[in-house]
């Protein structure tokens, strides 16, 4: 069921669309940000409430690679593997990252904190190579920064 | 209308005529030139995604290089150079192919598609016959996708036609696709049934073996050995045209057949999937006879049950024809004239045989025009009176859901958008809702395409519908309350529209709605308007039951009750679908014998002291009339059993035997009946006219049912004999039971195969066509009875319905009809029966009885009904719905007023 | 030196407010459009000022809003699309002017969106611009407060509505076409050409779409006219441009420059130069989409002509220094990578042609390729030519693949024969 604070926030998205259709992301976003991802049942609730089929929704859910239709950990790293951040030494820190986590691409560490994924040039090439957790940009980064970031996410 | 002019184009250097307002791909198509495409389809228009169609254009004569466009795109203009055969534009094409191929699994041999795939014909045209991607290929889960429609995902070649047809034209929402990049991925949201009505269409449409015929692949048969023949639906009273196959003594699918003017490219799931009755195991094989009342029936040999009707019908007393609006005209005919006109009854009661009399009567005299189905979809405001269109008429619900889209053609017209620019014309048009009005009592699928919905009780609708003709006419003023308060809005839509239509039916077994739809038509000619009138029909061929004016079955039952018959005939017909029990049960008591000629065993044959069972449409020819009065042919697709007569010539072949008339020493043929029958009404005098190549049998000789790959000639009956056996002889069709005979396109009606070289899909109807999406090369078939001059004036019937007065424990009931589940022959199939609701009552949500499940106890003749509470949101207040034909719902003479109690109360 | 667009950065801590901003001479560009000007007289300025599209095609700005069709019979509402989505790698410099100055862009939304006319806009903005989401939700909600946005704007009969649309993370949402499908909640594929969008756009309305860079000038060229604004570039397209770098230099970033500026001067005195240890071998000039370009070419003048003349685009404007330490075939499968995943999936050349292309980098960068793979790769950007796709996606993946061969064959060949990355 969606919460009434839920509700609240998409019906708020809906005022300045002019379809339903057009609140989809929007309202996926918004659930997403409270439950971390998108499972199918979320994904027919949101439907229901915009009065589209839940095929119609995950047409467009499934398009985006943010909007997560698969489980992922407490905290979500987006590790930019684009150009400058590849030039710069991204595949060191990415072999980093798979030691220190445990895991690769796509995949969630045991402990359940973190869910690893590649994502496309962060918009911060200046401080390549750079990752992305939750909302947090770091750049750029050395090996041995990276015990101390994590440090900060439980 | 699109105008559009006859402009020159270059292809390669030589001059051509093309059309303006078509695309570049349709115009190389028309000419005959072989441009590979995949997203494009003619009922689907263009959206550039597959990038297979392209060629190349030149600036002018001096252009050495060009530029490769897509065809599909590019409109076609005066002058436009082009070449098809460059060498450049030909490595592109084979690329894409290529590009298609890397994941495309190497299954032909074993793809349900294989020999009639659009893909392996593209391969084979662009030339790509050589692997050289030699990475792994992306594989994919496939779905349940229900009972029609196998999914076999990994054969996709992302070309998006699935999804468009599915979703702008069959109006579904539970298909789409998934994902991004080249991990696209066509199905639902989860494994389930797919929703749509039209599903099946997906089979066609895709042009490789993603998505199959389940029923097919349950039997499966490679295509080339089907053997065809040009049928018509069994299965609703629109004659969609269809092509049905058969192997080894069954039929293994139903196909669309291409008809311009009906059916189009489509089908509904019930009449492509409705066929398996025809292999069923509620099929009668054997005769049965009893000589006596109180003793089971038994076997019996053919000869033998057939002298025993023979000797019955030479007794002297009074014999009585049952016929069947699921039998042909011929078979309709044969029994009238084996029994006598005066003693021949339509096998439908009173009531239904009144309607459907109305209806002819409308339609034949005028003024309004009884229109196809597809003159329906160029409408341009529509009124529906009364039908659920998506149960008893899918393929016109499927064209009227397509106003929308022709609304939103108009308006970008004005804009210089072509109607073929799909994607932009529906981006343009978004808002476009068309003028089309519903009003029924329960909600239904079209509703969603409808501008506005009126939920209503039939004699609601009735005054809905006399309240608009009134504001028409404006000789009265608008009754002012609902639903009547609609009527303003109604008439100024169809008084503002050019192409005005009126949809009503017989359905709701409402006379006072059909006069009314009747009365708007009439209203809407006084103005001037050039009108359409449909008038919808249960069965394949209740029209042409009612044409033959016979008397009713009410009729037959009461002659009975009098005490004067000896022998009745019932044929095709299972009357306890048509009267209430204890009615049919006294009928049949009354008769000295009952003679049972059908392809089921039903509860009537099983009352019989004789039954024949007879071909089904599948091993015989004859004539259907559709609702528009439109008579068409359907050919056996294969022979008859010895055993297993054809109706109409074991009609005859009695006459024979039992009175010496006819030719005696003659077997029958389909032709003396359509020639006596022209004869005995006018009304049908051009159903004489024989075929074009019996008439002339063209130098080929007759068309063949077989393909060119046909498999097994020689062998296929090597266990009985090694004699090659002589190809059975058809008397009735110009087609032969072979794959010898004529060679090339064989005249519209009679092809068998959609086959060109090089295209061996479906996609080789354009070779048929002299446009993509026009009317087959030959022309219109299928002849229309009603074309007679329309009386110019005829009168209004303006009877208002009587008010219907409710008490409270009251409900009036309606009926309901489903798509799977009210129709007779389809429930014989597994697939379809499996989709057929179990009964129920439907109420309205705020129903004070109006609870998920619960029991409820109706009254109603004379029979008292245990029914499980469906609550149906929109339905119309004070209304209970009762869906027919459903086992444990008996029959009875609908609306009706009853009284509902709490099962648990008693 | 002129840097208007820059010259309200604060170097640290957040931009100016919308009361700092008006101190600073904002919203007056606003003020004179919309009480002293017709929206003709604001297309007539652009114009004059030779501002070309900072979206990454140079497209005459003004020359764009013409094409929306004006006068009372217009089709309403209008629409204008600011596009922030960015996903372009090696590009940053939208990022930078907005978490630099909000409220200049929305100034400009406004007089673009009188211009046209237009009484909905929508800011698209990629989900990772974080820091600049946040600052623009305060900025248009001041502007809200202070009557700069929403009806009757300055009490004059122009309205307009503004909303910030915050994509979710995949580049095609970038393509105008696709912008607009992502904005009515479709599937972000993009849209056939034509109908234009300046036409039949958003919801079938005309819609203007402009990158973000683009909208910031606006204000600048209407406060100090199109001559002033001409002469701020060393080209006669007019303005200046947020340049920036990536890669191995001393010190990365971004800086306004006069439009046509020199590689070598962006390089060497902006970037710092090349780090120490390490050689120049290539640069790749305006984002992933351009063709790289060899050390020869560092004097070429970063501005739309020049870079077209040179075979390449300026694109983005900001580019990656890559040195004689990187390999070019690891960083064309960098490229292709991305594209491939970011194709949309809807035509197959790119949906198809892209990942095969990836597979045999890949098979060429590990030792696995053959040279029957070199003569297949050089085929590809002849089939994946403008055109060809639905798209320029696709035909903008193969500019680095075609540069990459022209002037690296021999890095490809030497993987091929040795069977391995000479670089590792
Ligand atoms: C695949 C693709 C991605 C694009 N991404 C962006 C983008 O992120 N930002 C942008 O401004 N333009 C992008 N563009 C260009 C836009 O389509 C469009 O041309 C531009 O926004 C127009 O703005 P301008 O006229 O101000 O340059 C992209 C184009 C393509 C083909
Ligand atoms: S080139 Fe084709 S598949 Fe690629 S992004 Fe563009 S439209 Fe989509
Ligand atoms: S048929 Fe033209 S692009 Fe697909």
């Amino acid at each position: 069921m969606l919460s009434p604070e839920e509700i609240q926030e998409i019906q708020t998205a809906l005022a300045h669309c002019e379809s339903n259709f057009a609140a989809g992301l929007d309202a996926l976003k918004i659930v997403q940000r409270r439950r971390g991802w998108i499972s199918d049942e979320t994904l027919q609730e949101v439907a229901r409430f915009l009065e589209m089929t839940p095929a119609e929704l995950d047409s467009v859910a499934t398009f985006y690679s943010l909007i997560f239709r698969r489980q992922v950990g407490r905290h979500v790293i987006l590790l930019c593997d684009s150009v400058s951040c590849w030039v710069m030494g991204y595949e060191s820190l990415f072999e980093a990252l798979k030691k220190r986590l445990g895991i690769g691409f796509g995949q969630t560490s045991a402990d359940g904190r973190f869910t690893l994924l590649p994502h496309p040039c962060l918009g911060a090439c200046e401080r390549a190579p750079v990752m992305m957790i939750d909302d947090e940009l770091y750049g750029p980064i050395e090996e041995e920064m990276i015990e101390k970031i994590l440090a900060r996410y439980e | 209308m699109e105008i559009t002019e006859t402009v020159s184009i270059h292809i390669d250097g030589k001059p051509y005529q093309a059309q303006t307002g078509r695309n570049l791909l349709e115009a190389c198509l028309a000419l005959g030139f072989d441009v590979p495409h995949f997203c494009w389809h003619p009922a689907l228009g263009s959206v550039g995604a597959c990038r297979q169609c392209a060629v190349k254009r030149f600036r002018d004569e001096n252009d050495q290089g060009g530029e490769i466009i897509m065809a599909c795109m590019t409109p076609v203009t005066p002058g436009l150079r082009i070449s098809i055969h460059d060498p450049e534009v030909l490595r592109f094409r084979a690329a894409v192919i290529e590009w298609l191929m890397i994941n495309h699994p190497h299954d032909c041999p074993v793809c349900d598609e294989g020999g009639e795939c659009h893909l392996q014909d593209m391969t084979v045209m662009t030339g790509h016959t050589r692997r050289e991607y030699r990475f792994r290929k992306r594989t994919h889960r496939n779905q349940y996708l229900g009972p029609f429609i196998h999914h076999e995902m990994n054969r996709c070649i992302q070309c998006y036609r699935c999804v468009r047809f599915y979703r702008n034209i069959a109006g579904g929402r539970d298909l789409n696709v998934f994902g991004a990049h080249d991990h696209v991925y066509f199905g639902r949201h989860q494994d389930g049934v797919l929703e749509s009505e039209f599903s099946g269409n997906l089979v066609e449409i895709c042009p490789t073996g993603t998505f199959t015929d389940k029923t097919q692949k349950a039997h499966n048969t490679r295509i080339w050995d089907l053997q065809t023949a040009p049928s018509i639906c069994v299965h609703c009273g629109l004659g969609c045209n269809t092509l049905p196959g058969e192997r080894y003594g069954q039929l293994r699918r139903v196909r669309n057949r291409y008809h311009h003017e009906i059916n189009g490219y489509f089908l509904c799931d019930r009449g492509r999937f409705g066929y398996e009755f025809v292999n069923s195991d509620k099929r009668l094989r054997t005769p049965l006879y009893r000589p006596e009342r109180n003793i089971a029936q038994r076997e019996m040999r053919l000869e033998e049950l057939f002298q025993q009707a023979v000797l019955r019908l030479k007794n002297p007393g009074t014999i009585m024809g049952i016929g069947s609006p699921r039998a042909s005209l011929e078979a309709n005919y044969a029994l009238r004239s084996l029994v006598g006109p005066e003693n021949f009854y339509a096998g439908v009661t009173a009531d239904e045989h009144a309607l459907l009399e109305l209806a002819r009567t409308i339609l034949t005299q005028g003024p309004a025009r009884a229109v196809s189905v597809q003159e329906a979809a160029r409408s341009d405001a529509v009124l529906v009176l009364g039908e659920d269109l998506t149960q008893t008429a899918p393929l016109l619900a499927l064209a009227l859901g397509g106003l929308g889209y022709q609304k939103a053609v108009a308006q970008a017209r004005k804009v210089q958008l072509p109607a073929w620019d799909d994607a932009a014309v529906r981006q343009f048009g978004q808002e476009a809702k068309p003028a089309l009005f519903i009003a029924t009592p329960q909600p239904t699928r079209l509703d969603q395409a409808a501008r506005t919905c009126v939920r209503a009780a039939p004699h609601e609708i009735a005054a809905l519908g006399l309240a608009v003709q009134a504001e028409l006419s404006k000789d009265s003023a608008a009754a002012p309350e609902a639903p009547e308060a609609l009527a303003p809005d109604i008439a100024q839509a169809l008084a503002k529209s050019e192409r005005p239509l009126i949809v009503t039916g017989t359905s709701l077994g409402s006379p006072a709605m059909v006069q009314a739809a009747a009365d708007i038509a009439r209203a809407l000619c006084r103005l001037g308007k050039s009108v359409g009138l449909i008038c919808c029909v249960p069965e394949c061929n209740s029209m042409g039951l009612a044409l033959l004016q016979a008397k009713n079955l009410s009729a037959a039952f009461q002659k009975a009750s009098e005490g004067r018959v000896d022998t009745v005939i019932v044929l095709e017909n299972d009357l306890y679908r048509r009267a209430p029990a204890q009615a049919v049960d006294a009928f049949l008591q009354k008769a000295g014998a009952v003679m049972v000629l059908d392809h089921l065993r039903t509860p009537t044959s099983l009352k019989a002291d004789m039954v024949i069972p007879v071909a089904t449409f599948a091993q015989t020819s004859g004539t259907l009339v559709n609702n528009e009065g439109r008579a068409q042919r359907f050919h056996a697709v294969f022979p008859a059993d010895e055993t297993i007569p054809e109706a109409f010539r074991l009609l005859v072949e009695l006459k024979q035997a039992a009175f010496g008339q006819g030719r005696p020493h003659l077997r029958p043929v389909l032709e003396d009946q359509r020639l006596e029958l022209s004869r005995a009404f006018p009304v049908f005098s051009g159903l004489a006219e024989p075929l074009p190549s019996l008439a002339q049998p063209a130098p080929g000789g007759k068309v063949p049912r077989q393909s060119m790959g046909y498999s097994g000639r020689t062998a296929i009956h090597a266990a009985v004999s090694v004699h090659e056996p002589k190809p059975p002889h058809d008397p009735d069709a110009p087609l032969a039971f072979s794959m010898e005979g004529y060679e090339g396109q064989p005249p519209p009606e009679l092809i068998t195969h959609y086959h060109a070289p090089g295209w061996n899909s479906v996609q080789a109807l354009l070779k048929y066509q002299s446009i993509a999406g026009g009317p087959l090369k030959g022309g219109s078939y299928g002849r229309r009875l009603f074309l007679q001059a329309p009386a110019a004036q005829s009168d209004f019937f303006e009877k208002l319905p009587p008010a219907i007065d409710l008490k409270a424990a009251e409900r009036l009931l309606v009926p309901l009809h489903h798509l799977f589940g009210s129709e007779e022959l389809s429930m014989a199939a597994p697939a379809v029966a499996q989709l057929a609701p179990l009964p129920y009552l439907a109420l309205n949500p705020e129903d004070p009885l109006a609870e998920e499940g619960r029991e409820v106890l109706l009254t109603v003749a004379e029979q008292t009904l245990c029914l499980k509470v469906k609550v149906m949101p929109g339905l119309c207040r004070g209304v209970a719905g009762l869906p027919m034909g459903l086992a444990g719902i008996p029959v009875v003479a609908l609306p009706a007023q009853v009284v509902l109690t709490k099962g648990d109360a008693t | 030196m002129n840097r208007p667009l820059t010259k309200n950065f604060q170097s640290l801590g957040p931009p100016l407010s919308l009361a700092e901003y008006e101190k600073a001479g904002g919203y007056q560009a606003m003020r004179r459009a919309l009480t002293a000007m017709e929206p003709g007289q604001v297309t007539a300025l652009v114009n004059a000022a030779n501002l070309r599209g900072r979206g990454g095609a140079g497209f005459p700005t003004a020359r764009k809003w013409s094409f929306v069709p004006m006068g009372k019979d217009a089709p309403r509402p209008r629409y204008l699309t600011v596009n922030a989505d960015e996903m372009e790698p090696a590009a940053f410099k939208d990022r930078v002017l907005l978490e630099g100055d909000p409220h200049q862009l929305i100034e400009g939304i406004i007089i673009a969106a009188f211009a046209i006319q237009a009484e909905i806009a929508y800011i698209f903005i990629r989900q990772c611009y974080t820091t600049a989401f946040r600052r623009l939700n305060t900025a248009i909600a001041e502007a809200y407060a202070k009557g700069y946005l929403g009806r009757n704007i300055l009490g004059t009969d122009f309205h307009l509505a503004l909303h910030l649309h915050e994509s979710a993370g995949r580049y095609i949402c970038g393509e105008e076409t696709a912008l607009l499908n992502a904005l009515e909640g479709r599937r972000p594929v993009p849209r056939a050409k034509p109908p234009f969008p300046p036409v039949i756009g958003l919801w079938g309305k005309p819609t203007v779409t402009n990158n973000a860079e683009t909208i910031c000038n606006v204000p600048h060229i209407i406060q100090n006219g199109p001559d002033w604004y001409r002469a701020l570039s060393l080209t006669p397209d007019g303005g200046t441009k947020i340049y920036g770098v990536s890669g191995k230099v001393v010190k990365p970033g971004a800086w306004e420059l006069p439009l046509g500026v020199s590689m070598r001067e962006v390089i060497e005195e902006h970037a710092g130069g090349l780090r120490p240890e390490v050689k120049l071998r290539a640069v790749l000039p305006g984002g992933a989409s351009t063709a790289l370009l060899p050390p020869d070419h560092l004097d070429i003048k970063m501005d739309f002509n020049s870079m077209q003349a040179a075979g390449s685009r300026l694109g983005t404007g900001t580019l990656v220094v890559i040195d004689d330490k990187t390999c070019i075939v690891g960083l064309v499968l960098n490229l292709l990578n991305f594209f491939a995943r970011e194709s949309c999936g809807w035509c197959t050349p790119c949906r198809e042609g892209l990942p095969w292309i990836v597979k045999l980098l890949k098979a060429i960068e590990n030792g696995d390729g053959r040279p029957e793979d070199l003569t297949r790769l050089k085929e590809q950007p002849r089939l994946m030519a403008p055109g060809h796709t639905f798209c320029p996606l696709a035909p903008g993946a193969m500019e680095p693949l075609q540069s990459a061969l022209t002037y690296f064959e021999d890095d490809f060949k030497r993987h091929i024969q040795e069977k391995r990355c000479p670089w590792k």
